[in-house]
């Protein structure tokens, strides 16, 4: 007979089993058969041939690639670009929605809009807009004389990242804005009519109480940003592929085609872990910072 | 007041409504131009230099799409409308076994001490790129045949929504009131009566925002439903749309009605539910 106690342990587990059942044969099962078939030398399809076990293998050969090494630095590339760009206009747009101004509600709402919008549609879209013969983007610059003649935005491998980045920061710094606003809401404004009372400029009031005010969250989605863009697969697939000459193929596009187009689904998988490690990183700092909060509320 | 301050305030005015004009145009002028392209006659959006605002709407891609009609570009449409229908399933079905699952296991977590670690192990494993994922979950469902089958997706969706769901539900049911729970315990309810009869009444409206957000992630998932779909069979609105962008549909205006019509569901319920979608995402931002 178990005690109330010991009762008590066993339901609560059995209200987590359907979930823990679930996560565990869709993410945790893979995860370990990823490692494994890092090991290998698996190709796809399976059951034509059997795989075999190559040890480090295929690891070797991966940290030693050249275009593995170039799909890193060109995440990289997105990934700082993008959450540092994102950062400077979330605060500045949060900021400025803190202010108090006429259809100030409406603004708020129609901000979150891009944010709403698939990420498919939304690379899409840029893609229509940057259209070498058509685009709408070639066809306002002209028309205002910003530039003489139509370019081809995403066609020129020096500039095809940094139009990606834009179409990528358009959608999602909202996320960093309305996080700073939310932010700024829980810093009581009699604080600030204190620090003006006691001689305090514009200034010196936004780094000694907004900024402190700010960081915590910002922190937080910062890292998640980072997080994201790390990853960022689906708004290369639709705008570019990867191209021009590979300039925006990124490492979760590298590790789909070692896997899915050149059908290695052993050196994918090692590539594979490879981001998985870099990732986890990143990872667990944010676990961390959630860890704390959690600590102190 | 002063005449100088009164300045100061005048000027900060300026600079504030200047601010926002920038940002209402750098924010509507591409989507209001996703709008044109999709009522602009097909030779209007090809004329150099351009004609941006038409000089008759065109409605007719709507109808055509929604109608599935025989006509020149009936394949778009049966594509358009076969995608549409997976990926509402796709993304429903995926939501119903998230909240089944995650409104137990949120409640434990919330009410049980030593669950913590297992909910950052999940926030974990959702926030790992899918690429760590993709390949052994390809090779179970080719070896189970289930490539190309809405089911599967559904399964694959899992790994995102749970924990997400689980995650959020779990802060919404620490603010809900435990002398009530109490209460019904002592008559003699038991733990699944009272989830039911106590805690989700109360946390309504967190639900329905954890429910959406889930629809919505999924519904704009890409990267499993490509890899894992083939044909109108199961392939989703997105992987649709890329395919249309790449070179599939030589008329923009058409590519673009098919993404405003899949951008519309995330954006009305964005729009109406912005409140409790901020509090969502932000959840662990600004408070855990």
């Amino acid at each position: 007979m178990l005690t109330r106690a010991q009762r008590r342990e066993v339901e609560g587990w059995a209200l987590m089993l359907p979930v823990l059942a679930v996560m565990a044969v869709v993410t945790l099962y893979p995860l370990m058969r990823t490692v494994w078939l890092s090991f290998t030398d698996a190709e796809l399809p399976v059951g034509e041939t059997v795989p075999q076990w190559v040890g480090i293998e295929n690891y070797n050969y991966v940290i030693t690639d050249p275009d593995f090494l170039d799909a890193l630095l060109r995440t990289l590339h997105f990934t700082l670009a993008s959450v540092a760009v994102e950062l400077v206009l979330g605060i500045l747009v949060g900021l400025l929605l803190n202010q108090p101004f006429r259809g100030r509600a409406l603004v708020r709402s129609i901000v979150i809009l891009p944010w709403a919008l698939p990420t498919i549609v939304n690379g899409m879209l840029w893609r229509l807009s940057f259209n070498p013969d058509y685009g709408a983007v070639n066809a306002m610059l002209t028309q205002l004389h910003i530039i003489d003649q139509y370019r081809s935005w995403l066609g020129d491998p020096d500039i095809v990242m940094d139009m990606v980045i834009l179409a990528d920061v358009w959608k999602n710094y909202a996320i960093v804005a309305l996080v700073v606003l939310a932010a700024l809401q829980t810093i009581p404004s009699d604080l600030y009519e204190a620090m003006r009372i006691d001689g305090a400029g514009a200034w010196s009031r936004f780094w000694n109480l907004t900024v402190p005010g700010i960081l915590g969250p910002l922190t937080v989605v910062m890292v998640l940003r980072l997080i994201d863009c790390f990853r960022v697969f689906d708004i290369i697939y639709v705008m570019t592929r990867g191209g021009p000459a590979d300039a925006t193929k990124t490492l979760s596009f590298f590790v789909y085609q070692e896997s899915f187009a050149f059908l290695r689904a052993g050196s994918g998988a090692s590539y594979a872990v490879i981001c998985a490690i870099m990732s986890a990183i990143l990872i667990a700092i944010y676990i961390s910072l959630l860890k704390r909060q959690e600590t102190l509320s | 007041m002063s005449v100088d301050s009164r300045r100061r305030k005048l000027v900060q005015a300026v600079w504030i409504y200047t601010a926002v004009a920038v940002l209402l145009v750098v924010t509507l002028a591409p989507l209001f131009w996703l709008f044109i392209m999709s009522v602009s006659p097909a030779k209007e959006l090809t004329t150099v230099p351009l004609h941006w605002i038409p000089d008759q709407w065109d409605f007719s891609r709507y109808t055509r799409l929604l109608s599935n009609a025989a006509g020149i570009d009936s394949s778009v449409s049966a594509e358009f409308l076969a995608t549409l229908r997976n990926s509402v399933v796709a993304a429903g079905g995926a939501t119903v076994v998230a909240m089944v699952t995650a409104i137990p296991a949120a409640y434990a977590i919330s009410r049980y001490h030593g669950r913590m670690p297992l909910l950052y192990g999940m926030i974990g494993t959702y926030m790992m790129p899918p690429v760590t994922y993709v390949l052994p979950l390809y090779i179970a469902f080719s070896v189970m045949g289930i490539l190309n089958n809405v089911g599967a997706l559904v399964a694959v969706y899992c790994t995102m929504l749970l924990p997400f769901t689980t995650w959020l539900l779990k802060s919404n049911f620490d603010a809900v009131p435990r002398e009530i729970e109490e209460a019904a315990r002592i008559d003699g309810a038991g733990t699944l009566a009272i989830i039911w009869n106590v805690v989700i009444p109360l946390a309504k409206p967190a639900l329905g925002a954890a429910a959406l957000l889930a629809f919505l992630s999924a519904w704009d998932e890409f990267f499993y439903a490509l890899i894992f779909t083939s044909d109108l069979r199961a392939k989703t609105l997105p992987v649709a749309i890329a395919d249309f962008a790449a070179g599939r549909i030589t008329d923009y205006g058409l590519v673009s009605a098919v993404g405003v019509l899949a951008a519309l569901p995330p954006t009305i319920f964005a729009v109406l539910f912005q409140r409790s979608l901020v509090s969502g995402l932000s959840a662990g931002s600004v408070k855990g």
